[in-house]
């Protein structure tokens, strides 16, 4: 056994973290400033924390993740990072020659105190920031939140930056990508294309961390959001943001900086969640939908129906970030699944709401927890109690997999185990097929593997 | 087609390109960068600068302290929770993602696949977070019952004024278990080093000695600087079962704190990784009187090598006849593998910038098969593994290096070994080596460029100038090197691949170079339409 001190005994926590289904704030920062174009992100603080999230980043993209660090010693930590950050920026933009550099902190310079803003302006006013070049900052303290709140915070920290009312209104909606993967990024832009709306997405790793081979490397590959089009921001009609956790932030700072006001959503994961965005599409942009989503939707209502019978009660466990947990968890109640365990460990209070409305009448046995000790240890342990059909979190699930023979469908962040997440999307109805496919593939995989002989089908 | 570096009349002198690199950077950066990189030349013994700060904005390989203590020395041993004190992320990125192997018996201990934190939060950095850790640690102890607990600091730990070691005191005492504690944090040192530096003394003082086990064989050893990545331990293990030698301890891969506490008990310490390790080496010596010797499983011919300096020094004919029949039997299989390989590998070029030791080793397995090591570089390494011990002497103590406490260490008058001592002194009459490492330079090539430190800048224009057919370095490099074209070994994870380390070992590094040498995906990086232009045609068929 891989988890061979996991038992079902559950002793009360208060202080201990075994497991975590999350992981710390900068991260995420260097997530998101990865999806606007000609950016290095830069990670003010040790250069242990630089080089942890760029090797993890590296392992779920297995592209390139470019990112500089302040390299504190003791002596920084003593009498503040500074000297650092500026010495940084110069060689910089000095020897990597990025259009912009997105700064965030770290638990060690939150600690000391170090102001970025501060820092920032002193660079500016010391004649370090090239003309047409830019520094941006995020605060992301490691023990406030979690990975999500990071990405939320630098998504912040763009907007913040580059929005700016004009007085000509653009004829284009804001779209605010939660923390999603390159290939969903792309899948949204498909689907505005399809519906014929004019749009800014941020951020946008497409291009970016799902880069072609063609014997080059490109510092700066061709992706990511541009400047012209984040400057844009600000006289845009309306705003939606997909995900609460990780865009609620910047949709706000639109809202109060440029009076752009904006609708908070759910990452269209699922048919309702997807239907939901679709018509604030549609509604936002004054286009009706086409035909195509129509069928995309048709067809992925048509699997369900086709494939209900190996769906249908089936329990599930869940781990991951809210915003991608509330929409799932929503989908698999459509289809008569059972999501009777979930636990995130980024916090929030809306959380334990949502999930309230979504499982309380269907699944009234289910068990989920966020924040402070709601860790994979935890969710292990009902397992134990109870077992469930079928694991859906990131590749950290596949001891538990493997311990106790569950099916497991890879979903989250990081995968460091397979490929895929970033070529072939999970959201909209697309993507919402492709959840369906893995589901069934590892619930039928596991049919065909452990039933006896005498029942072994050739058609299922 | 690229065309190939000409070595056939040795290495080229690559000053052009070191000004071109040192061209770009400001000229202060340019004159502390000109020390890490330097034309080698063996014979004149040159000296680079190591061990020095990194410069803030390069983009470095370098990780932090933590990282070296509790990643690399005390992650690989099972039996022992590793409790990290800071928050989420320090613990959360350490999990799991060395791969170092290991192997429990059947209900033993083994908390490797588990990630342990006290996920400290804003009113813990305002508060301070000994109450935390404190309850963090009894609970630990409630659920798993442990036989030790090591508690790992994090860069706001020290910050806060939070003690780890007070609390490891009180929580050894009130729980009755040994726990001990690291000021290892993320800022501590220049790089990983100093954690390994914090970690050896951290073993040294609260694990070794601990049990004054019996004998239970003849000829006793430990291996320090092993980690079993990929399961090397494992096929060195195989090699000291079979000639009859007893390993005591690991220092750490596939090792359990049981065996470290009575490591003392040795006869001999073999290191691999020198950086991470000779601490411990040097101050076992002092206390217990247990000599050290350097070796590298790293290479068939360094294996053998290795076993038989291990036979020579406990100079016991039976010993030596099982070790020679071993090297042997393995060296038939290697040799096989080793020509058909060869045929197809001679004359390439490679690069290797990892470790603190890998970047030496590994150069042997690429002699072995006919590719040449043009360049390569230690990621946080000291003065003394590029150019040999004997400059140790002469290696000036910075800030960073005195930030690291050396413990005095006194003879055990109970436990020191004078037998071994004797010995050691009559072996040293028979030109026999203890104690030594003569580093990386004296064995590359005359004009290989040798780098400390290497970032991202220098990667891209060296990559350019000598066109290497592979590259080794780590994962954070890995995509970088091979979106130009260069396939990428890591010398880290191995790529998930391994064991490297022996006769075994040693063959499946020779496939794995045949694998990525020989693969023709590369040839397919361009297009056919770029040689082979399309035909514009004259009427359009799309819409």
């Amino acid at each position: 056994m891989l988890l061979n001190h996991t038992t079902s005994k559950i002793v009360e926590r208060k202080a201990l973290t075994v497991n975590p289904a999350k992981t710390c704030q900068p991260v995420g920062a260097m997530y998101a400033a990865l999806g606007i174009h000609g950016c290095l992100p830069h990670s003010h603080g040790s250069q242990g924390c630089c080089s942890y999230h760029r090797s993890t980043l590296t392992r779920h993209y297995k592209e390139p993740v470019m990112a500089a660090t302040s390299s504190f010693t003791e002596g920084s930590s003593v009498f503040g990072g500074q000297a650092n950050l500026l010495q940084a920026i110069t060689n910089i933009f000095t020897i990597y020659e990025p259009d912009i550099i997105a700064v965030h902190s770290t638990c060690l310079s939150e600690t000391i105190g170090d102001d970025l803003g501060q820092i920032v302006s002193k660079a500016a006013s010391d004649g370090k920031i090239p003309e047409g070049k830019h520094v941006i900052q995020a605060p992301t303290p490691s023990y406030v939140g979690s990975h999500v709140t990071g990405y939320a915070n630098m998504l912040e920290g763009i907007v913040k930056y580059f929005a700016k009312k004009s007085d000509n209104l653009k004829n284009q909606l804001n779209i605010l990508s939660g923390w999603v993967e390159p290939s969903d990024m792309r899948e949204l832009k498909r689907i505005l294309k399809l519906m014929k709306v004019k749009n800014v997405l941020l951020p946008d790793t497409s291009d970016v961390l799902d880069s072609p081979m063609n014997g080059k490397f490109e510092m700066y590959p061709k992706g990511g959001t541009t400047i012209p089009e984040m400057v844009s921001m600000g006289d845009s009609l309306h705003t939606i943001a997909l995900g609460e956790w990780a865009t609620e932030k910047a949709a706000i700072n639109l809202d109060n900086q440029c009076k752009v006001k904006f609708s908070m959503q759910d990452l269209p994961i699922g048919i309702q969640a997807t239907d939901r965005f679709i018509q604030s599409l549609a509604k936002l942009g004054s286009v009706s939908v086409p035909e195509s989503i129509n069928d995309e939707r048709g067809r992925l209502v048509d699997v369900i129906t086709d494939m209900h019978q190996y769906l249908y009660g089936k329990r599930v466990a869940l781990w991951g970030d809210p915003d991608q947990l509330i929409p799932l968890a929503e989908f698999l109640v459509d289809m008569d699944m059972k999501p009777v365990y979930i636990v995130s460990g980024t916090p929030g209070k809306t959380f334990e709401k949502r999930m309230e409305k979504i499982l309380s009448k269907s699944v009234p046995e289910a068990k989920y927890k966020n924040g402070a000790n709601a860790d994979m240890f935890l969710m292990h342990q009902w397992i134990k109690e109870n077992p469930v059909d079928l694991l859906i979190g990131n590749t950290y699930g596949k001891y538990i997999s493997r311990d106790e023979k569950i099916p497991f469908v890879r979903m989250g962040f990081p995968i460091i185990d397979r490929i895929g997440h970033s070529y072939f999307p999970t959201l909209g109805y697309m993507g919402g097929l492709r959840i369906l496919e893995k589901i069934l593939s590892e619930l039928m995989d596991q049919q065909d593997a452990a039933c006896p002989e005498e029942s072994f089908e050739l058609v299922m | 087609m690229v065309k190939k570096l000409d070595i056939t009349q040795g290495l080229p002198d690559p000053s052009k390109v070191m000004d071109e690199i040192m061209a770009k950077y400001p000229t202060k950066i340019a004159k502390k960068r000109q020390k890490s990189l330097v034309v080698n030349d063996p014979a004149e013994g040159k000296e680079i600068q190591a061990n020095v700060r990194t410069i803030p904005g390069i983009i470095t390989q370098r990780g932090c302290t933590y990282a070296g203590c509790k990643g690399v020395v005390l992650g690989p041993t099972r039996d022992i929770i590793n409790l990290v004190h800071g928050p989420i992320g320090c613990s959360f990125y350490a999990w799991l993602t060395r791969r170092n192997q290991t192997r429990p018996a059947e209900g033993e201990d083994n908390f490797i696949t588990y990630s342990f934190s006290t996920d400290i939060q804003d009113s813990n950095i305002v508060f301070g977070g000994e109450a935390k850790l404190k309850d963090a640690v009894r609970e630990a102890f409630e659920i798993f019952k442990p036989k030790a607990i090591g508690i790992f600091s994090t860069c706001p730990v020290g910050l806060i004024g939070d003690d780890v070691h007070s609390v490891s005191r009180e929580m050894k005492e009130e729980l009755g278990i040994n726990i001990f504690g690291f000021s290892c944090e993320g800022y501590r040192g220049v790089s990983q080093s100093a954690g390994h530096h914090i970690a050896n003394n951290g073993v040294f003082k609260n694990v070794i000695g601990n049990n004054n086990r019996e004998r239970i064989g003849k000829y006793q050893i430990n291996l320090l600087g092993e980690y079993n990545i990929g399961g090397d331990a494992f096929e060195l293990e195989r090699l000291f079962d079979e000639a009859g030698i007893t390993l005591l301890s690991t220092f750490s891969g596939n090792s359990t704190i049981e065996s470290m506490e009575y490591s003392h008990m040795a006869d001999l310490n073999l290191i691999m990784c020198h950086r991470s390790i000779n601490y411990i080496a040097e101050m076992m010596e002092e206390k217990y009187g247990i000599p050290w010797v350097k070796v590298s499983f790293i290479g068939a011919e360094g294996s053998a090598k290795a076993l038989r300096k291990v036979a020579e020094y406990f100079d016991d004919a039976e010993l030596s006849a099982k070790v020679e029949e071993i090297i042997e039997r393995e060296m038939k299989k290697v040799e096989t593998v080793r020509e058909a390989v060869k045929a197809k590998t001679e004359g390439k070029l490679a690069m290797m910038f990892v470790g603190g030791s890998r970047a030496h080793h590994y150069q042997d397995l690429f002699t072995e098969i006919g590719v040449t090591t043009v360049s390569a570089g230690y990621e946080f390494a000291h003065r003394d593994d590029y150019e040999g011990r004997d400059v140790i002497p002469s290696i000036k103590i910075d800030a960073d290096t005195r930030n690291i406490e050396d413990l005095t260490v006194e003879k055990d008058l109970e436990l020191y070994r004078e037998d071994l001592a004797v010995k050691k002194e009559k072996l040293l009459k028979n030109g026999y080596e203890f104690s030594n490492y003569d580093g990386m330079m004296p064995e590359m090539k005359k004009n290989s460029l040798v780098i400390d430190d290497i970032n991202h800048w220098e990667t891209e224009k060296l990559i350019e100038y000598y066109k290497p057919d592979i590259f080794c370095a780590g994962i954070k490099e890995k995509y970088v090197v091979q979106k130009s074209g260069v396939p990428l070994k890591q010398l880290h994870s191995y790529d998930y691949g391994g064991p490297y380390a022996g006769f075994e070992g040693a063959i499946n590094f020779y496939l794995e170079m045949e694998r990525m040498l020989c693969t023709r995906i590369w040839k397919m990086v361009t297009t056919p339409w770029k040689t082979d232009p399309e035909i514009v045609g004259s009427f359009a068929i799309n819409e």
